[in-house]
């Protein structure tokens, strides 16, 4: 099988858009992508769409009207918060199948205000707050103290990671939210759901981000492969059994599963991962998937934030994008973001930001209910 | 309209006569258990090996949230908690008679579950539903 190749691949810098279609907001992040190649619509085999909020909706076509309607394949994809991911990933794999020679993946969202989550069935009563909760924030706070109780992690350390990650935001032009937030003032902001305060939380925004991914004889061809970035692994695992899963929702064994195959693939390990985009939904979930990486082991998660190891400049650093907590965290849009975001270190064009010398990185979204996607990407050149 | 409550959810079983009790579904090949109706097993694969089981009362905490912020006209704080009971069943809902703060509340703390009207909620068409909870045993 051919290697497959990010050539292009861009961000648009996420915000609020109502008076935006999701297909122009989509197109944006296409047409940025197929200009960080110099290549036209005209050059893309298939299209790869991503997004959730309108999964019926033939997103992927509509934007094509938006950019160039060329008769190619479609394929509109969902698959919650690993929804971005996905569509690169069936774009990797056609490639990497020699069924294309070059292919666009773009994930989009237009997303409201507020609380996500289940309300509960439709017919009876509502069950939200008369049998816990099923909001996101509770969720994931139920996540972070089922780590608490196993390794003793604090809602001091859960905090901590929203302070470093609104940090590394400060230098990230394209985040929503470039502000400081110090350890006191995340801790005392209003409590969502403990240990998760507002601070703690990631940003509801509208986004988008698309990759044009290519074979290593087309790249070549193209004279494409000074900035080309290798897809050294590509995984999807849906959430294996565990005992607790009709009532808590698994994001851990799936993630190991993934990042277990993805080292796999890539012929390498946890040591060999120069940087890390991951799934910061919330404060409480960046701390589980440290150990669920293999960067640490499982009980050491709270000392690496305490030591910085994860921090721009530590030993391994994650979500210098600023992360979902502070860039915003529009669910089809996000797989495909952080694969722009590592792409950009590998590339050393990522500025004031920059992981010296990054050679290697790692993408991880989970989709509640599960998805998880994990890419491992490394410079070509 | 009906004259009884109704069960919140379906693996909640309100018996003409005798007290209301939580029902679970237990695989015959591996032994798991589950909340509600199912003909195959998800953790083994096994088909109509499930018989249904009444589950035990008690339990222990396993995690929880505090929940302050939830939809509208939802009356906050209140704890969201997984249980496991005693047979190894994982069950979520809201932990009552305990004041909302951490302080308060310990992992592995034994809780039992109670049964009550389902904080006056109503359906559509008028009827009263009977939910469950659960509190620290005593
Ligand atoms: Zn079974």
């Amino acid at each position: 099988m051919t290697d497959a190749y990010i050539v292009g691949v861009d961000m648009i810098k996420f915000g609020r858009f109502p008076e935006k279609t999701v297909p122009q907001i989509g197109a944006q992040a296409a047409l940025m992508a197929l200009d960080d190649c110099g290549l036209s619509i005209q050059h893309m085999q298939a299209l790869y769409c991503g997004n959730l909020g309108q999964a019926s909706g033939m997103v992927g076509q509509r934007l094509l009207q938006e950019i160039g309607q060329t008769g190619i394949p479609v394929v509109n994809v969902a698959n919650a918060c690993a929804t971005g991911a996905t569509a690169f990933r069936e774009a990797w794999a056609s490639v990497k199948a020699g069924l294309y020679d070059v292919v666009l993946a773009v994930g989009v969202e237009q997303m409201g205000k507020g609380l996500l989550g289940g309300a509960g069935g439709k017919t009876g009563i509502p069950k939200e707050g008369l049998m816990g909760s099923g909001t996101m924030p509770a969720v994931f706070a139920e996540a972070g103290m089922e780590h608490a109780r196993h390794y003793g992690t604090t809602f001091e350390q859960f905090a901590k990671v929203s302070v470093k990650n609104h940090h590394h935001s400060t230098l990230n032009p394209k985040a929503m939210y470039q502000i400081e937030t110090p350890l006191e003032e995340v801790m005392n902001a209003e409590m969502i759901s403990y240990p998760n305060t507002k601070l703690m939380c990631s940003v509801n925004v509208d986004g988008s981000a698309a990759a044009v991914i290519c074979s290593e004889k087309k790249a070549r061809e193209l004279g494409l492969m000074d900035r080309a970035i290798k897809v050294r692994a590509s995984v999807l695992a849906s959430d294996p059994w565990q005992e607790r899963d009709l009532v808590m929702p698994d994001v851990n064994s799936c993630t190991q599963k993934a990042a277990k195959e993805a080292y796999e693939m890539a012929g390498l390990g946890p040591d060999d991962i120069d940087l890390i985009e991951l799934h910061d939904c919330f404060a409480t979930a960046e701390i589980l998937h440290y150990g669920n990486l293999g960067i640490c082991k499982q009980e050491d998660a709270g000392r690496m934030i305490d030591e910085g190891e994860v921090a721009l400049g530590g030993r391994i650093p994650v979500n210098v994008s600023g992360g979902l907590l502070s860039k915003g965290h529009p669910l089809g849009a996000t797989g495909i973001a952080n694969i722009y975001e590592v792409s950009t270190h590998l590339r050393n064009e990522a500025g004031a930001r920059q992981v010296e010398g990054a050679k290697i990185g790692l993408t991880h979204v989970i989709g509640l209910g599960s998805a998880c996607a994990i890419h491992v990407l490394e410079r070509a050149s | 309209m009906s004259n009884q409550p109704l069960p919140a959810v379906p693996y909640l079983k309100i018996p003409g006569d005798g007290s209301p009790y939580l029902e679970g579904q237990k695989c015959g090949s591996c032994g798991s258990t589950f909340l509600g109706e199912r003909s195959v097993c998800s953790k083994c694969g096994a088909r109509d090996q499930m018989s249904a089981v009444t589950l035990p009362n008690s339990g222990k905490l396993y995690s929880y949230s505090i929940v302050y912020r939830s939809f509208p006209g939802i009356e906050v704080p209140y704890i969201s908690a997984i249980v496991d009971l005693d047979d190894g069943t994982a069950i979520k809902g809201n932990l009552i008679n305990v004041e909302p703060d951490p302080a308060n509340i310990a992992f592995d703390m034994p809780v039992e579950v109670v049964f009550a009207d389902a904080l006056g909620r109503k359906d559509a068409d008028g009827n009263s539903y009977l939910s469950y909870f659960f509190q620290p045993k005593t």
